[in-house]
């Protein structure tokens, strides 16, 4: 089971791909009604009032406030950037704005001197399906162009298939390349299909050195649930026993509503422990997100419900 | 309690309960007083009263017990299956409209958390109504014969843990099969009874049916030595029903129990260890431990007894204890101060015998009664907290090697109520099933009910079973 | 084989090997530790034997025997438990003739009778027999519950069973008590009816050159009534038929099977004649109920 290996800490289980296998097999399997019921009676909480006025706007300060669309442009960066620094008044500020490598350039210098971070996507974004050279390349290239986070997606074929080893080495290679920015490592949870996968692919990416591991995508569906979510604030909580490090979650794909995100914040809470409690170990990538964050934070203040009027559009 | 992330109080409205000042039983398709002197009942969570119950006395059971025998005799027997069924449809109906209030009066009454009466108790009890309202006219194929007959006047004995599910599980059944009931609600948990009464009224069931008394020890003693009675089913405790057994041995009573356990949760060194951690802390502290299914024995394998032990105390640390309204209250107060007694003399016992006691950090409230959850390491098979009922949030935990070794702990005891068994492998699950001497084994998850699935005991856990087409047989002439 | 008595001067010219009616305990015929016998007489009041009188160490020694003998006999499969309950059913067919003396002179029946009530009673044992393998499935169910687990509901036997066979049907009665038990995997400490226990100490011979394991069926002749407070006192007792009790004995037996809350069983109608219901199956077993979520 979780138990930390007697001599060398982890530094044993990665030797070699038969290892790294046993490892991550021997990890201890997750039951998806038991996953799903916990999942279910954390989403039972009852956040109000001054709690949920602090979960919306530490949910506001932990959005990665994304666009990953083919049709994005400079002018659709900008805007998207001062919404970032802005949401709307006294609303703090998002932890980061996430677009695709090409459009890095934009983001810095529209946010420059400000607290908010420009992560990229890169390795291919979102399949994954390229040499790893040409991987490696897109993630020097977004690092180049000023990136201060990496968003990576691993290559699920080869997880898929077993070949644990490869996915390792990949992400350790991609690590390099990030220099000094922090890789999030993108498992896409809705490939990887059962939770046990999802507990494997954590580990994988852990032991490798990501730095956040990270649900989705945001282009496969199911993106992330309530048990994946589970599941991965339970993988950094136990490598944090056994080695002393603290890594990030980040959920992304499928976040609608600030309620969910209240939702997860009582997980991290709960599972995790309050040390996740921010920006700097815990992530929502999203879009729509973040202006039902800012209505629920109009409803607090004022009262009454609000309507999308009260919100901009970017 | 996290400082980052406080939970503000989120307390359930008191108001929805719509508690009276008095309630009355009900007796013939009334209400009315009690021929003895009414009681306050009290909330446990902070000894406020809470309303004055009339208490029945001898002549409110014979005239109970009569009602029930003449609506027997008359308009019910001569109903049809399907008629009867529909009556019981309604009742289901009606306790899913007034969900929420019954909800709120359960904790107000019992002191469970306010999230388990609304999720768990007041659901079940409906389902069980609905369930058995569709068996009462397919009784021919339940296969007890072509035309099984009822039992007659049927008294019923139930405790404080689950009061309104309690009385669900009771009447229910009794009336789909054609009998007629005379209740007795716990002493300190009367209301949801009463007010089941209420519901019983509005849906027209015929004076008689169902009779419900609230009282003492002594009324339900009265029930049972009352020659009226054709059919006696209790749940409690097993000192308390072995005693109804022997009241009852010189009669032609029919008799179902339903008594006390000290059930198994049995981990694995191949368990899906997060979720058995769920498993352990719903078996043990789901309505504070006052259960009698309730995995009370942790039997954890030797070789990740430590791992489990020390997430199952991390875990601990997330349960939030106090005010069972509040909607984020995972741990609610004792019924009484008499099981309050009960749960420090035993847990002291642990203490004295050798075992090491732990719990969590928390703050108790000065009023109400309240224990903190605790669990025990270093508990051999010998100690009383391994033998005796706690019947509170207190967890012991023991170690086995082998599965033999698992096996042979679990049933070594005169209870067999049931039993939790966490692993990953299917065909170890089937065998510890197999094996394991008690009613209900979960196996990777606990504490799971349905009117479908049957409940009961082996050995000093009771005979008989409640729920799904054997729940019928308790209360049928076969 | 015609029978003589002990007073009978008759013309045969050969002196029979009279049979000495023992206890069956364990799969061996012991007498009683108490050395104690008495008398059993036919209907008409002639001596046919004397019989084991057990003591309450027999009663001691039964229950034991029986408990070993339980995990055996419940963990065969249903289909062996049929098989070996069938092969019972042939050898009682070849002893046939031997019964029939045996029931016509313990209850006074003409020979026709008497052979009819064999004949039901062989026929009876191949009822049961039948039955290992297909209660759970009348009995046992998958209970469709309101979320995703697979829940399912089995009898079990319940362990030890106490009999008290019925005092005038020495064969039939005892059969449509005893096969029931071990129908349904349960191990049983009989006490034989008082006045007519031979048939079934001859029944005991049948079952000790079967396939039924010793200690499976127990059976004790003697005194019910001083017999049967032991058992239903005895701890390691799950269950009590109190068919062969006396009315009066009822209440005092079912008092103190309340100690340990032992599961009794009193019988309403005693027509043997009658196609039996599945209430003695019933009343044996133990219904069990297993989850296990459904998942991925």
């Amino acid at each position: 089971m979780l138990t930390e290996t007697p001599s060398s800490g982890l530094a044993d289980v990665t030797r070699d791909d038969a290892a790294l296998r046993r490892f991550l097999h021997g990890l201890p399997g997750v039951d998806q009604v038991g996953a799903e019921a916990r999942a279910q009676g954390l989403a039972t909480r009852s956040i109000k009032t001054t709690a949920k006025a602090w979960a919306i706007d530490m949910s506001i300060a932990m959005v990665d406030l994304t666009t990953l669309e083919g049709s994005d442009t400079p002018g659709k960066v900008r805007s998207l950037c001062a919404k970032a620094m802005r949401p709307d008044a006294g609303a703090p500020p998002v932890a980061a704005v996430c677009v695709y490598p090409d459009l890095v350039a934009t983001a810095v210098a529209e946010l420059r001197g400000g607290a908010v971070q420009v992560a990229s996507v890169a390795t291919a974004f979102p399949s994954g399906r390229s040499s790893l050279a040409t991987k490696l390349y897109d993630v020097r290239d977004a690092v180049a162009a000023g990136a201060g986070e990496v968003d990576m997606v691993i290559d699920r074929g080869a997880f898929l298939a077993g070949r644990y080893q490869q996915v390792f080495d990949e992400i350790v290679a991609t690590k390099a390349e990030c220099g000094g920015a922090h890789l999030k490592v993108i498992l896409e949870t809705g490939e990887l299909a059962t939770l046990d996968n999802v507990r494997r692919a954590s580990w994988l990416a852990l032991l490798a050195g990501g730095d956040f591991i990270k649900t989705s995508t945001g282009k496969v569906s199911p993106a992330a649930t309530p048990p994946v979510a589970l599941v991965m604030l339970e993988a950094v909580r136990d490598f944090a026993a056994v080695t002393g490090q603290r890594r990030g979650v980040k959920l992304a794909g499928g976040i609608r509503a600030a309620k969910e995100a209240v939702r997860y914040l009582v997980m991290v809470n709960e599972v995790a422990g309050e040390e996740w409690l921010t920006p700097a170990l815990f992530r929502f990538g999203a879009s729509s997100l973040l202006n039902d964050l800012l209505l629920q934070r109009h409803k607090l203040a004022t009262g009454a419900y609000d309507g999308p009027d009260y919100v901009t559009v970017d | 309690m996290s400082k980052v992330f406080e939970y503000a109080p989120a307390p359930e409205s008191r108001e929805i309960a719509r508690l009276r000042p008095s309630y009355q039983i009900f007796v013939n398709g009334e209400f009315r007083d009690g021929s003895a002197e009414p009681v306050k009942t009290i909330n446990p969570a902070d000894e406020t009263p809470l309303a004055e119950v009339a208490e029945a006395g001898p002549a409110d059971v014979d005239d109970a017990i009569r009602a029930a025998r003449r609506a027997y005799d008359g308009p019910w027997s001569k109903l049809s299956g399907a008629e009867r069924g529909k009556y019981l449809f309604r009742i289901a109906r009606a306790v899913q409209e007034r969900a929420r209030e019954l909800a709120v009066l359960e904790s107000l009454d019992n002191g469970k958390p306010i999230r388990e009466s609304r999720d768990v108790d007041i659901p079940l009890a409906a389902a069980h109504f609905f369930y058995y309202a569709g068996w009462a006219d397919k009784l021919e194929h339940a296969g007890f014969g072509p035309a099984p007959r009822p039992l007659g006047v049927a008294g019923q004995i139930i405790p404080w843990n689950f009061p309104l599910l309690m009385a669900a599980w009771k009447i229910a059944p009794a009336l789909a099969c054609g009998n007629t009931v005379v209740l007795k609600p716990a002493e300190t948990t009367p209301l949801t009874a009463l007010v089941l009464a209420e519901i019983i009224a509005e849906a027209d069931l015929p004076p008689g049916v169902v009779n419900v008394l609230a009282g003492g020890p002594s009324v339900g003693q009265g029930l049972v030595e009352h020659d009226g009675v054709d059919k006696i089913a209790f749940t409690g405790s097993t000192e308390v029903g072995k005693g109804i057994q022997r009241a009852l041995a010189a009669r032609d009573v029919k008799l179902t129990l339903e008594l006390g356990g000290k059930a198994a949760n049995i981990v694995f060194d191949d368990a899906p260890v997060d979720q058995a951690v769920e498993g352990i802390v719903n078996g043990i502290f789901f309505n504070q431990g006052q259960v009698c299914c309730a995995g009370s024995r942790l039997l954890v394998q030797e070789s990740v007894a430590d791992e489990v032990v020390d997430s199952l105390k991390r875990r601990l640390t997330t349960l939030r204890v106090g005010d069972p309204l509040d909607k984020n209250t995972d741990v609610g107060a004792i019924n009484s101060a008499a099981q309050l007694a009960r749960v420090r003399e035993l847990t002291e016992s642990g203490t004295e015998e050798g075992a090491v006691r732990w719990s969590p950090p928390c703050e108790l409230p000065d009023r109400g009664y309240w224990f903190a959850p605790t669990v025990f390491t270093g508990v051999s098979q010998a100690h009383r907290i391994a033998r005796e009922e706690i019947f509170g949030p207190v967890l012991s935990v023991l170690t086995f090697r082998t599965p033999d070794e698992a096996v042979l702990k679990a049933n070594n005891t005169a209870y067999g109520l049931s039993a939790g068994v966490w692993t990953e492998k299917g065909s170890r699950i089937l065998a510890m099933a197999a094996r394991l001497r008690a009613g209900v084994v979960w196996a990777n998850t606990f504490n799971k009910f349905d009117p479908a699935a049957p409940f009961g005991g082996y050995k000093e856990s009771g005979f008989g079973r409640e729920g799904g087409r054997h729940g019928l047989e308790a209360y049928l002439d076969v | 084989m015609s029978e003589q008595h002990p007073g009978d001067h008759a013309t045969s010219s050969r002196l029979e090997v009279r049979k000495t009616y023992k206890l069956y305990i364990g799969g061996a015929f012991p007498r009683s530790e108490s050395g104690r016998s008495y008398p059993v007489s036919s209907s008409r009041g002639k001596l046919l034997a004397h019989a084991a009188q057990a003591s309450r160490k027999d009663v001691r020694d039964a229950v034991r025997a029986a408990r070993s003998a339980l995990p055996g006999w419940s963990g065969a499969t249903a289909y062996n438990r049929g098989q070996v309950l069938y092969r019972v059913a042939e050898l009682l067919e070849g002893r046939r003739a031997q019964f029939s003396d045996e029931v016509a002179a313990a209850e006074g029946l003409s020979a026709p009778k008497a052979r009819a009530a064999v004949d039901a009673a062989i026929d009876r044992w191949v009822h049961y027999a039948g039955w290992t393998d297909k209660f759970a499935q009348v009995t046992g169910a998958t209970d469709p519950v309101a979320g995703p687990y697979f829940t399912f509901s089995l009898p079990e036997p319940t362990g030890v069973v106490g009999v008290l066979a019925p005092q005038d049907s020495s064969l039939l009665g005892l059969v449509s008590v005893v096969a029931p038990v071990l129908a349904t995997g349960n191990t049983a400490v009989v006490i034989a009816s008082q006045d007519r226990p031979l048939p079934a100490v001859s029944l005991t011979e049948v079952l000790a050159t079967s396939d039924v394991p010793g200690g499976v069926l127990n059976l004790l002749s003697g005194f019910t009534a001083e017999l049967a407070p032991w058992l239903a006192a005895h701890r390691d007792v799950n269950a009590l038929d109190l068919t062969g009790a006396a009315p009066a004995a009822r209440a005092d037996l079912r008092a103190a099977a309340a100690e340990t809350v032992k599961r009794v069983y009193v019988p309403r109608a005693t027509d043997w004649s009658a196609a039996p219901d599945l209430s003695r199956l019933r009343a044996f077993t133990e219904v069990k109920t297993v989850w296990h979520p459904i998942g991925v």
